[in-house]
């Protein structure tokens, strides 16, 4: 039997991210679409950034999630329009990437306050990061550098 | 030449500006002055590597003889490169880099942001992924050009040879011919030469910032876009990028 498409949902709400594991591939917004085609399962996957080296991984993990719940046709399918934003991130995952010690993404362009001793007290170190979503910020008043989720 | 010919030399435009100066910027891979340059760098060459992926197959589904992203940037020799002049030229110093960055994400930004109005659907779609990533190249790359620009002595005298020697590179970006003619007919992209007023503006208040004078004289090279002649840096950026696909040809991961 066909599992229903709210079933998949959950399913992929459990892949995480390979660069940020606390936070699932549904959580960071990059599955726009699941759909039947007969009995091909097809998930729509858009990259964050488009040369993201996670793109592929996830496309494969995502894959391997389904086979391992017994979905035997599947197709991915890249799609990057519209393009993705950090506003489709989910506020589940905006906490668990500050509990995580991310600072999640903010309109303002920058940090609302430090992730580990919520001082808003902060500066930027530099405009890029260990990932390509990411910068590098400091917190003035306990002195730990932090990664901040860039807004996109 | 026919519109399909046009646009496939258009998109290729795009990807190999993308690639060259992608793979010039991953040069720097371990060698920049301080770590955060270094990963800011790694970055801004991935973005950009990122971008050709989807220009090159984009040139290969337009052609339609079944040539990949990845036959198009491996297998093609210099002369079939479409990149200008500019994105070739030697990273120099940071200084240099930066300000060949700057120069070039000038008139990136404002490619993409027309192009995000493309009648075809594919082009715009890619327009409006990549300028989001455009807008951070730039605002980093013009704040380090006024940063060391109005920096210390040394820093400004390297920065000033930077923009003399670099500049005779700008001109080509906005040298339009047949094929820009097409786009334009086609709706698919801008006249080149309509860009210029407004790169003449942000860049040319930006080098103010940065206390830096812009040459006189507008001589510009040519030859990169067109494929008529690029400088020797090509053949040399290519015997390096694409030796493992030259040497085993069909290697895969």
């Amino acid at each position: 039997m066909k599992p229903t498409v709210d079933q998949v949902w959950d399913w992929l709400d459990q892949v995480p991210d390979p660069e940020i594991p606390v936070i699932s591939v549904v959580d960071l917004g990059i599955v726009r679409a699941v759909a039947w085609d007969d009995d091909t399962l097809e998930v729509a996957v858009t990259p964050t950034y488009s040369g993201c080296p996670a793109t592929r991984v996830i496309s494969m993990d995502i894959e391997t999630a389904l086979r391992d719940h017994g979905v035997k046709d599947i197709r991915i399918r890249t799609q990057i329009a519209p393009p993705w934003t950090t506003d489709w991130l989910s506020d589940k995952g905006r906490d668990k990437l500050e509990a995580y010690g991310i600072a999640p993404p903010q309109k303002a362009g920058g940090p609302e306050k430090c992730p580990r001793c919520a001082s808003k007290n902060v500066s930027r170190v530099s405009q890029f990061g260990s990932t390509p979503c990411k910068a590098h910020w400091r917190c003035n008043d306990c002195l730990e550098p932090f990664d901040y989720f860039k807004c996109l | 030449m026919d519109r399909d010919a046009a646009f496939f030399e258009f998109v290729c435009r795009m990807g190999d500006n993308t690639l060259v100066l992608g793979h010039r910027v991953s040069e720097w891979c371990g060698h920049a002055p301080v770590l955060e340059e270094d990963i800011a760098l790694a970055n801004t060459a991935l973005d950009l590597i990122g971008q050709t992926q989807m220009w090159l197959d984009l040139a290969g589904e337009i052609e339609g003889k079944g040539r990949s992203a990845d036959d198009l940037a491996m297998l093609r020799d210099a002369w079939d490169f479409r990149n200008v002049l500019l994105a070739e030229q030697p990273n120099g110093d940071f200084g240099q880099t930066m300000m060949r960055q700057f120069l070039f994400d000038s008139f990136h930004l404002l490619m993409l942001e027309a192009l995000e109005g493309s009648t075809d659907e594919r082009v715009a779609g890619i327009a409006a992924k990549s300028v989001k990533e455009v807008r951070y190249h730039v605002e980093r790359s013009g704040d380090t050009v006024i940063g060391l620009g109005d920096g210390t002595s040394e820093s400004h005298t390297r920065m000033q040879a930077a923009l003399d020697l670099l500049w005779p590179y700008v001109g080509e970006m906005f040298q339009s011919d047949e094929v820009d003619a097409a786009m334009v007919e086609a709706g698919i992209a801008p006249d080149p030469a309509s860009l210029r007023p407004a790169y003449d503006t942000a860049v040319r208040g930006a080098l103010a910032d940065a206390t830096l004078t812009v040459p006189e004289s507008d001589f510009a090279h040519s030859g990169g876009k067109t494929g008529y002649r690029h400088s020797e840096h090509l053949g040399h950026i290519l015997t390096q990028m694409q030796w493992l696909q030259r040497a085993y040809p069909g290697a895969t991961w």
